[in-house]
């Protein structure tokens, strides 16, 4: 029996080249954050070709979404894009609070917020040591742990778990921030910004690094707008945009940060775009530890949740790009229809176009720098 | 901008509503690809941001096509939508933003909404051989596990 295997437009096996062979990049590989499956076609040892294989981690969760009332699926949501749960439960708890008409205190948006940014920084210091772990440097990844290490003590001892947080409830927050909250951020802040200084003399400049990652994987603006990737890899590319100043949501109106962008598009604009963006998290999170609002952190909608009918969509920047939930409501306690737009799944439409003409080195270098989490590309 | 809309695509408007502050305009699926070049081209929709569906299975044409479009110049979100019955096909707006190409995938897998004109239509989150549409109202996942766990482990699921 064969399978015809027809690509994206890219690989075709029924016409093979003379010098060309189909290799398979299997879903186990330390390189492919996850189970990836890509299928390349090389000429030597340059990509002619290429075609992602995904849905070795689809768990059906949009469709449990309609066997689940709004917080029963809530922690659903976490396990998505694992490695940033809280920008998850952010996006999903907003949208369900557009769609009930409703909006969380003051006091919770800003803890969000805190919450939110922090989570940034994580995600992107996890992105940074596996990307560098990629590559080859195998320094990096254990000062990035050591730091994000950190975050999650904070994210314990607020909610009680580390990674899928469940941080956030339709309408607020369920607990009050713990008595030295304030603190521990202050000081995680106050001492990072040596520690990215840190990271950043070891691969800046460094010249390896920067031959592994220059002119790599480049992918120009237009081609990043109509391929709707969105996120680090699209301000890297040249497109100043950011959801948290185009349409701000929790308190991000409050505070001033700046959007970093670059020109190229290449892996190592992407790198300074990340490194960047953990800087200006941190900048946020300090302005907004200093005065939170007091207040109540729920808003009140009642425990059974009955939206009237009707859609929304809410969109938020999370670490990886535009993370949306477009939430059908028909007026009972279930949601009709609960769609996320993952932005990984997109982001990674473009690896064929990044992908043609480069290395295979280059290929793990293209996958590590759009940053993907498997768990939110097949849901 | 609706006005605009009716005033080109006349016939081929359906409706154009305001929910929760969020603008929907429902086309027909026929004209699905000429206006969404229109709203690339001249209204400066660039982004699309999300193509997906909604399953209404009591209704006639059972499917809601959602395209959910960005514009960046303007900064204004526009959602798309079109009814298509269950074997009828819907134009691919695969050449008019290369977006939708695993999104019109997935719809498929998830749906079975073929769409016609798209490069390259098969499963792409599922296994190639799968059968069925999950996101189907009637794909009922709660009888698939009870009726698994009768044959296989002969006791009662506990779902």
């Amino acid at each position: 029996m064969i399978k015809t295997i027809s690509g994206m437009d890219s690989v075709n096996t029924t016409v093979l080249g003379a010098d060309e062979i189909i290799l398979n990049m299997g879903p186990q590989h330390p390189s492919t954050h996850g189970v990836l499956r890509v299928k390349l076609k090389l000429d030597g040892e340059r990509v002619a070709g290429s075609e992602c294989i995904i849905g070795y981690l689809h768990r059906g969760v949009e469709k449990i979404a309609e066997h689940r009332s709004y917080q029963q699926f809530a922690p659903y949501v976490d396990r998505m894009d694992y490695v940033a749960a809280v920008s998850n439960g952010l996006g999903y708890c907003e949208a369900v609070e557009k769609l009930l008409g409703t909006e969380a205190p003051p006091r919770a948006r800003v803890v969000r917020t805190i919450l939110t940014e922090l989570q940034r920084i994580a995600s992107h210091l996890l992105w940074l040591g596996t990307h560098a772990l990629d590559i080859g440097a195998l320094t990096p990844v254990f000062y990035c742990f050591r730091e994000r290490e950190e975050i999650l003590k904070i994210f314990e001892k607020y909610c009680g778990a580390r990674l899928t947080t469940h941080a956030f409830r339709i309408g607020g927050l369920q607990y009050e921030t713990y008595d030295g909250f304030e603190e521990d951020t202050k000081r995680f802040c106050n001492d990072f910004s040596k520690k990215i200084d840190e990271y950043e003399t070891l691969l800046t400049e460094n010249r390896i690094w920067v031959g592994r990652t220059k002119g790599v994987g480049i992918l120009n603006a237009a081609d990043a707008i109509a391929l709707g990737v969105t996120g680090p890899v699209l301000r890297a590319s040249g497109v100043k945009w950011d959801l948290r100043k185009a349409q701000p949501y929790a308190a991000y109106d409050q505070y001033e940060f700046d959007i970093p962008t670059r020109e190229t598009g290449d892996t190592y604009d992407r790198y300074v775009v990340r490194m960047e963006e953990m800087r200006q998290s941190r900048r946020i999170c300090l302005q907004a530890v200093e005065n939170i609002p007091t207040g109540p952190i729920m808003a009140r909608i009642g425990k059974v949740l009955k939206p009237p009918p009707g859609e929304v969509y809410h969109s938020i920047e999370a670490p990886k790009g535009e993370l949306g939930y477009y939430i059908v409501s028909d007026g009972t306690t279930q949601p009709y229809r609960v769609r996320v737009r993952p932005p990984s799944f997109i982001n990674l439409q473009a690896f064929d176009k990044m992908a043609k003409g480069s290395l295979i080195a280059d290929v793990v270098a293209i996958i590590g720098t759009i940053d993907i989490v498997l768990g939110e590309v097949d849901r | 901008m609706t006005q605009r809309l009716k005033a080109r695509f006349g016939d081929a408007f359906r409706e154009a509503s305001l929910d929760r502050k969020q603008a929907i305009v429902t086309i027909a699926l026929e004209q699905l690809r000429e206006i969404s070049r229109y709203c690339r081209d001249e209204e400066k929709f660039d982004m699309l941001v999300d193509l997906t569906a909604v399953d209404w299975p009591k209704r006639e044409k059972r499917f809601d096509v959602v395209l959910n479009l960005y514009s960046f110049a303007k900064n204004e979100r526009l959602r798309l939508k079109a009814h298509a019955g269950e074997t009828e096909p819907a134009p691919s707006v695969c050449e008019i933003w290369p977006a939708a190409n695993w999104m019109e995938r997935e719809c498929y897998d998830m749906f079975g909404i073929v769409f016609e004109g798209h490069p390259n239509l098969t499963r792409i989150l599922l296994p190639d051989e799968w059968q069925g549409h999950p996101l189907r109202k009637d794909y009922d996942i709660l009888k698939q596990d009870t009726d698994w766990v009768r044959e296989n482990l002969g006791i009662e699921s506990g779902q």
